[in-house]
C-alpha cells in the first residue's frame, strides 16, 4: 500500500484505537516519593490509617501540600520538618530518636540483652546441678515395661 | 526477690492504664503553645477587597475560632459564642475554613455572627499552616502575637469557665 | 419475650458461674469430695445457658427484632441472612456474649475430658475458669447487657459496618476468641498448680494438649484476620501493626513460647516455675487485649464503642485476675523445685533461647503500642509509634528465633554435641546461605534483608528434612512416627513457607494507580489490563458501581476480573471491593477508586501484582494443622493403667 495512504489511515483510526492509560498522577516520579513518605506519616483525622492511604479530605489537602513542597525541590526531610512543626511528632509513624523516646527504641535490645543474660546465668546454674542417681529398682520395672510393650 | 518481678511489672502498667482511662488518646496537641501565630492574608467573607492577618490585632488578647458552615458541632458552638461576644471584651475572630459550597455569608446573616472578623480559608492552607485537623477549634492569642492556649472541640460554658477564661485573665485581657 | 428469656438466661447463667467457681475451690481446699464433685455438672449447666442466651439475641437478630437496641444499632433488614446472624457478634456486647459462650464451651470441654485428673485438681480448673466466668457474665449484665430494648422501635436498623459484610466475619472472631479464651484453660491449670503446690511432669502432660489447640485456634484467627484485611480493604496491606492485632499478636508469642516452654517441663520436669509463669502472662494478655480495644485507652481502627465505665470494670477485672495471679505465683512459685542439669547445647538450652527471643518480641510489641500512652501519660507529649517503628524492630528479633528452629529441633536433650551437630548441618546452612545469596541476584538486586528471609526459610526446610530422614534412618518408618513429632515438623513448615512468601511479596510487588477510559489498557509484570467500563449493579443491601477489566498476557485473554465501588443502602458508607485472581504463585489484584468525571465514564484504577501472597495462608494452614495434629499424639489420649505392684 502507498505510504501516503497509509499513514493517513493510520491517523484516522488513532481515535479509535483506545490508549495506555496514563497514570493517575501528574508527576509519577514524584508521586513515588510522596507515597513513600506519606506511608510512614499518620492520618490526623482517620487516625488509624497512614497519609498515603486514607481518604480524609485533611488527607488529600495534606498529600496535595507535600507534592507542592517537593516539586519545590525541599527534601524528605525539609518536608517531615513541614509538617511536624504544624502537627507536633504525633504526625510520625516512625517516632524520633530523642531523649524521651529512647527507651522505645532501646528498648527492644535491652530486652534482648536482659533475656541474654538470664539465659547465661539459668545455664550456668544448670550444669553445676547434679541429676538424681536412678533408683535400681525403679530401673528393673522400666526395663520391664519395656519388654512387655514391645 | 524476683519472684515479685512479676506482679511489679503488672502494676506499674496498670498504673498506666488507670491514667490512660482518663485521656483522649485521638486529640492532636498542638506545637504552637509559646510560639508565634503564623502570619496569613486573606480576604474575608462578604468584603473581598478587604484584608485580615494576625497583626492586625496586634496589641489585643483575642480569639480564632476555627469554625465552617457544614460542621455541625460549629452549629452547637454557636449560641455560645454569641453570648460570649457581647458578655466579654476579647474579639472573637472567626477563620471559614474550607467553605466550598460558599455558605458561610449567608449563614452568618440569618443566625447572627459573634465575630469581629470572619477570613475566608477556602483552600484550607490556613489551617495546614496552624495545625487544624478539624472543626471547631479555637486559639487563644496574647498581645504579642503568641499562641498561648489551643482548645480542640466545641466551647460551652463550662470549658469557657474552667479553662478558656482564666487563662485570658492570665494575660490581662 | 425471646430477649427477656434471653436475659434470664444470663442471670441463672452467673449464679451457676459463682457456684461452679466457689463451691469446687472450697471442696479442693478442704478436701470434701461432695463439694468437688460440683464443679462438672455446675459448669455444663452455665454452659446450657449462656448457649441460650446467645441463641436468643441471634434469634433477635435473625428475626429483624429491631426493639432490641442492638439489634437496630447493628443491623439492617437487606442484611443478607448470613450477616444477620454474625451481626449477634458484631458489637462490643454480643462479642463479649460470644467470649463468655467460649468460655463455657472450653469448661464443659474440660469437665469431660478430664476423667484421668485427680479430683481436686478438676475442681480447681473448672473453678478458677468459674471465677473468669463470673467476672465477665457481670460485665455483661452491668455494662453491657446485649438484651437493652428500644422502644418505640425504629422501623429499621443502622446496619452492619460494611467491611464486616465477608465471609471473614464468619469465622475470624470465633476463632480468635477460641484462641484467647483457650488460654484460660492453661491459666487454670497453673493456678491449679500453684494452689496445691503439686507441679510435676504429669501436670505438664495435662495442660499441654489444651494449650496446644488454643494455640491453634488463635493463630487461625490471626491468619484469617490477615486475609479479611488483604481482601477488604483494598489495599493490598495484611498486617498495620494497629493496636487491635498488636493486642492478638501478643498472646500469640506469649502462647507460642509456652508451647515450648511445656516441652521442657514435660520432658525433663524443667522450667516449671517458668512455664506456669508462661501461662499465667498468656492469659493476662488475652485480658489485656480485651481491655485496649473496648476502653478507649488507645486509638484504633477495630475499636469497639469506647466507654470509661466499661473500660474501668475490665480494668479492675484485670487487676483482680492478674495481680491476684501474679500475687499467688510470687508466694507459691519458690516452692517449685526444678529437677535436672543441662549443658548449654542441649535441647533445653536451645528451648529456653527460643522463649528468650519470643518474649523480648511479644515486649517490643507491648513496649510500642503502649508507649504513646505511657508518654501522654507521664504529660510528655503525643506521639505515634506504628509499622516503621514495630517493622525495624520485629524483623531483626525474629531471625535467631527462625534460625533456632533448625538447631533446636535437631539437638539432643540435656546435653549435645556441638561437632556432632556441625557435621549434620553444615551442608544445610551452606545451601541455605546459598539461596540467600543467590535468589535475590536472580530477581532483581541485593537486600540483605532479604536474603536473610530467603537463608531462614531453606534453613528451616532443610532441616525439618533432615529431621525426618535422621528419625527413618534409625529404622521407623515415616508414617508410623507419633503426631507430635509431624505436628512439629509442619507447624515449622508453615512457618518456612510464611517467611518465604511474605520475604518474596515485600520485595517483588508491584502496584500501578491510573485513569482508565473505556478500552484503556495498563500493563504491569507482564500483564495487560483493560478497562471495559463500569455498570449500575444493585446488591442485596447496597448499590454498586461494577467494573469489568480483561486481563490479558501476551495478547491471549486470561480471564476477567470485576472490582466494585459500593453504596451500602442504610448507612451510605462508601467501600472499595477489590477484584483479586489468586494461584499459587500470585495474585492479581484490581481495585476501583473514584470515577474521575461526572457521568463515570474514566475512573481511577489501581492494579496490583503480588506475587507468592498466597504462600503466607498456606503458611498459616501449616501451622494450624501442626498444632491440631501435635495435640492429637496418642499419649494425651491413653489413659493413665493402674501400675501392679
Amino acid at each position: 500500500m502507498k505510504p501516503w495512504l497509509f499513514s493517513l489511515l493510520l491517523v484516522c483510526a488513532a481515535p479509535l484505537w483506545a490508549g495506555e492509560a496514563a497514570p493517575n498522577a501528574e508527576d509519577p516520579v514524584i508521586e513515588q516519593r510522596m507515597i513513600k513518605l506519606a506511608e510512614d506519616l499518620r492520618c490526623l483525622v482517620c487516625q488509624n490509617e497512614s497519609l498515603a492511604g486514607s481518604h480524609a479530605e485533611l488527607a488529600e489537602d495534606l498529600r496535595r501540600e507535600i507534592r507542592a513542597q517537593m516539586k519545590t525541590g525541599k527534601n524528605d526531610q525539609e518536608v517531615i520538618a513541614y509538617l511536624t512543626e504544624r502537627y507536633g511528632d504525633f504526625v510520625l509513624y516512625r517516632p524520633p530518636f530523642k531523649p524521651v523516646t529512647y527507651l522505645l527504641w532501646l528498648g527492644p535490645l535491652l530486652f534482648l540483652g536482659l533475656g541474654s543474660a538470664i539465659w547465661y546465668v539459668t545455664l550456668k546454674k544448670r550444669r553445676g546441678l547434679k541429676n538424681e542417681p536412678v533408683d535400681e529398682k525403679n530401673l528393673a520395672a522400666a526395663a520391664q515395661l519395656l519388654d512387655e510393650n514391645k | 526477690m524476683k519472684r515479685w518481678i512479676p506482679l511489679l511489672v503488672f502494676l506499674v502498667l496498670a498504673g498506666f492504664l488507670a491514667k490512660g482511662l482518663f485521656l483522649n488518646p485521638r486529640e492532636v496537641p498542638s506545637p504552637f503553645i509559646g510560639k508565634p501565630a503564623p502570619a496569613f492574608s486573606l480576604p474575608l467573607v462578604g468584603q473581598p477587597d478587604k484584608i485580615f492577618g494576625p497583626a492586625d490585632m496586634r496589641g489585643k488578647v483575642w480569639l480564632l475560632n476555627v469554625w465552617a458552615p457544614w460542621c455541625v458541632s460549629c452549629r452547637q458552638e454557636h449560641p455560645v459564642l454569641m453570648a460570649l461576644a457581647q458578655s466579654q471584651s476579647a474579639p472573637i475572630v472567626g477563620l471559614n475554613w474550607k467553605d466550598k459550597d460558599r455558605e458561610a455569608e449567608k449563614l452568618l446573616a440569618e443566625h447572627g455572627s459573634p465575630y469581629a472578623a470572619v477570613p475566608d480559608d477556602l483552600s484550607g492552607k490556613v489551617g495546614i499552616d496552624y495545625g487544624v485537623t478539624g472543626t471547631p477549634e479555637t486559639y487563644v492569642i496574647d498581645k504579642d502575637g503568641i499562641i498561648r492556649m489551643k482548645h480542640i472541640g466545641p466551647i460551652d460554658p463550662d470549658v469557657w469557665k474552667n479553662k478558656i477564661e482564666p487563662k485570658l485573665k492570665e494575660l490581662g485581657a | 419475650m425471646i430477649p427477656e428469656l434471653g436475659h434470664f438466661a444470663l442471670i441463672t447463667a452467673l449464679i451457676l458461674a459463682l457456684t461452679q467457681a466457689i463451691l469446687p475451690l472450697w471442696g479442693a481446699a478442704r478436701g470434701h469430695t461432695t463439694l468437688m464433685a460440683v464443679a462438672r455438672p455446675a459448669a455444663q449447666a452455665q454452659f446450657l445457658f449462656v448457649g441460650m442466651a446467645f441463641s436468643c439475641l441471634a434469634y433477635a437478630f435473625l428475626t429483624n427484632d429491631f426493639t432490641v437496641e442492638n439489634v437496630a444499632r447493628n443491623s439492617f433488614s437487606q442484611l443478607p441472612e448470613i450477616y444477620r446472624f454474625t451481626a449477634t457478634w458484631g458489637s462490643h456486647e454480643g462479642s463479649m456474649l460470644l467470649w463468655a459462650l467460649i468460655l463455657g464451651f472450653w469448661t464443659t470441654a474440660v469437665s469431660l475430658f478430664s476423667r484421668h485428673l485427680p479430683d481436686d485438681m478438676v475442681a480447681r480448673v473448672i473453678g478458677i475458669m468459674g471465677l473468669i466466668s463470673s467476672g465477665f457474665l457481670a460485665f455483661l449484665l452491668t455494662t453491657s447487657n446485649p438484651f437493652l430494648r428500644l422502644l418505640p422501635a425504629p422501623a429499621d436498623g443502622r446496619d452492619m459496618n460494611p467491611l464486616l459484610q465477608d465471609p471473614g466475619m464468619v469465622i475470624h472472631p470465633p476463632m480468635l476468641y477460641m484462641g484467647y479464651v483457650g488460654f484460660s484453660v492453661a491459666f487454670a491449670f497453673a493456678i491449679a498448680a500453684l494452689m496445691s503446690g503439686k507441679l510435676d511432669a504429669a501436670w505438664a502432660r495435662w495442660s499441654r494438649p489444651w494449650t496446644t489447640v488454643a494455640w491453634a485456634f488463635l493463630t487461625a484467627g490471626i491468619v484469617l484476620g490477615s486475609w479479611w484485611a488483604y481482601n477488604e480493604l483494598g489495599w493490598g496491606g495484611w498486617w498495620f501493626w494497629d493496636p487491635t492485632e498488636n493486642a492478638s499478636f501478643m498472646p500469640w508469642l506469649a502462647g507460642t513460647a509456652l508451647i515450648h516452654s511445656l516441652a521442657v517441663t514435660e520432658k525433663r520436669g524443667a522450667f516449671k516455675a517458668w512455664t506456669v509463669l508462661l501461662a499465667l502472662i498468656a492469659f493476662s494478655l488475652s485480658l489485656l487485649g480485651t481491655f485496649l480495644v473496648r476502653s478507649g485507652v488507645l486509638s484504633s481502627v477495630h475499636a469497639f464503642a469506647t466507654d470509661p465505665a466499661r473500660g474501668s470494670f475490665i480494668l479492675g477485672f484485670l487487676a483482680v485476675v492478674v495481680g491476684g495471679s501474679l500475687t499467688l505465683y510470687a508466694w507459691r512459685a519458690p516452692k517449685m523445685l526444678s529437677g535436672g542439669a543441662f549443658s548449654w547445647f542441649s535441647r533445653e538450652a536451645m528451648l529456653l533461647a527460643n522463649n528468650v527471643v519470643l518474649l523480648a518480641a511479644m515486649a517490643s510489641v507491648l513496649l510500642g503500642t503502649l508507649y504513646p500512652l505511657f508518654m501522654d501519660a507521664m504529660g510528655l507529649g503525643k506521639i505515634s509509634v506504628g509499622p516503621p517503628y514495630f517493622n525495624a524492630v520485629f524483623v531483626p528479633l525474629m531471625a535467631p528465633a527462625l534460625f533456632l528452629i533448625g538447631v533446636g529441633s535437631l539437638t539432643r536433650w540435656k546435653e549435645a554435641s556441638l561437632p556432632d551437630m556441625w557435621t549434620r548441618l553444615k551442608w544445610a546452612l551452606a545451601i541455605s546461605v546459598a539461596t540467600g545469596l543467590l535468589l535475590p541476584l536472580t530477581l532483581k538486586g541485593f537486600n540483605p534483608w532479604e536474603s536473610l528471609g530467603y537463608t531462614l526459610a531453606m534453613w528451616i526446610v532443610l532441616t525439618v528434612f533432615i529431621g525426618l530422614r535422621e528419625r527413618t534412618r534409625r529404622g521407623a518408618r515415616l508414617l508410623s512416627l507419633p503426631r507430635a513429632f509431624w505436628g512439629m515438623q509442619i507447624a515449622h513448615l508453615g512457618l518456612a513457607w510464611g517467611v518465604a512468601g511474605i520475604t518474596l511479596v515485600a520485595n517483588h510487588q508491584l502496584e500501578r494507580d491510573v485513569r482508565m477510559n473505556v478500552g484503556d489498557h495498563a500493563t504491569l509484570a507482564g500483564y495487560t489490563f483493560t478497562f471495559q467500563g463500569a455498570t449500575e449493579f444493585p446488591g442485596p443491601n447496597y448499590r454498586a458501581a461494577r467494573g469489568t477489566v480483561e486481563v490479558s498476557q501476551n495478547g491471549k485473554k486470561l480471564f476477567t476480573l470485576y472490582p466494585e465501588k459500593r453504596i451500602y443502602n442504610a448507612s451510605g458508607m462508601p467501600m472499595t471491593e477489590a477484584a483479586i485472581h489468586p494461584n499459587f504463585f500470585r495474585d492479581v489484584y484490581v481495585a476501583l477508586g473514584e470515577p474521575l468525571d461526572s457521568e463515570a465514564k474514566t475512573w481511577a484504577v489501581r492494579v496490583f501484582y503480588k506475587p507468592f501472597i498466597n504462600w503466607l495462608w498456606i503458611g498459616g494452614l501449616f501451622l494450624v494443622v501442626g498444632g491440631f495434629l501435635a495435640a492429637s499424639d496418642r499419649r494425651y489420649r491413653i489413659a493413665v493403667k493402674p501400675i501392679k505392684a
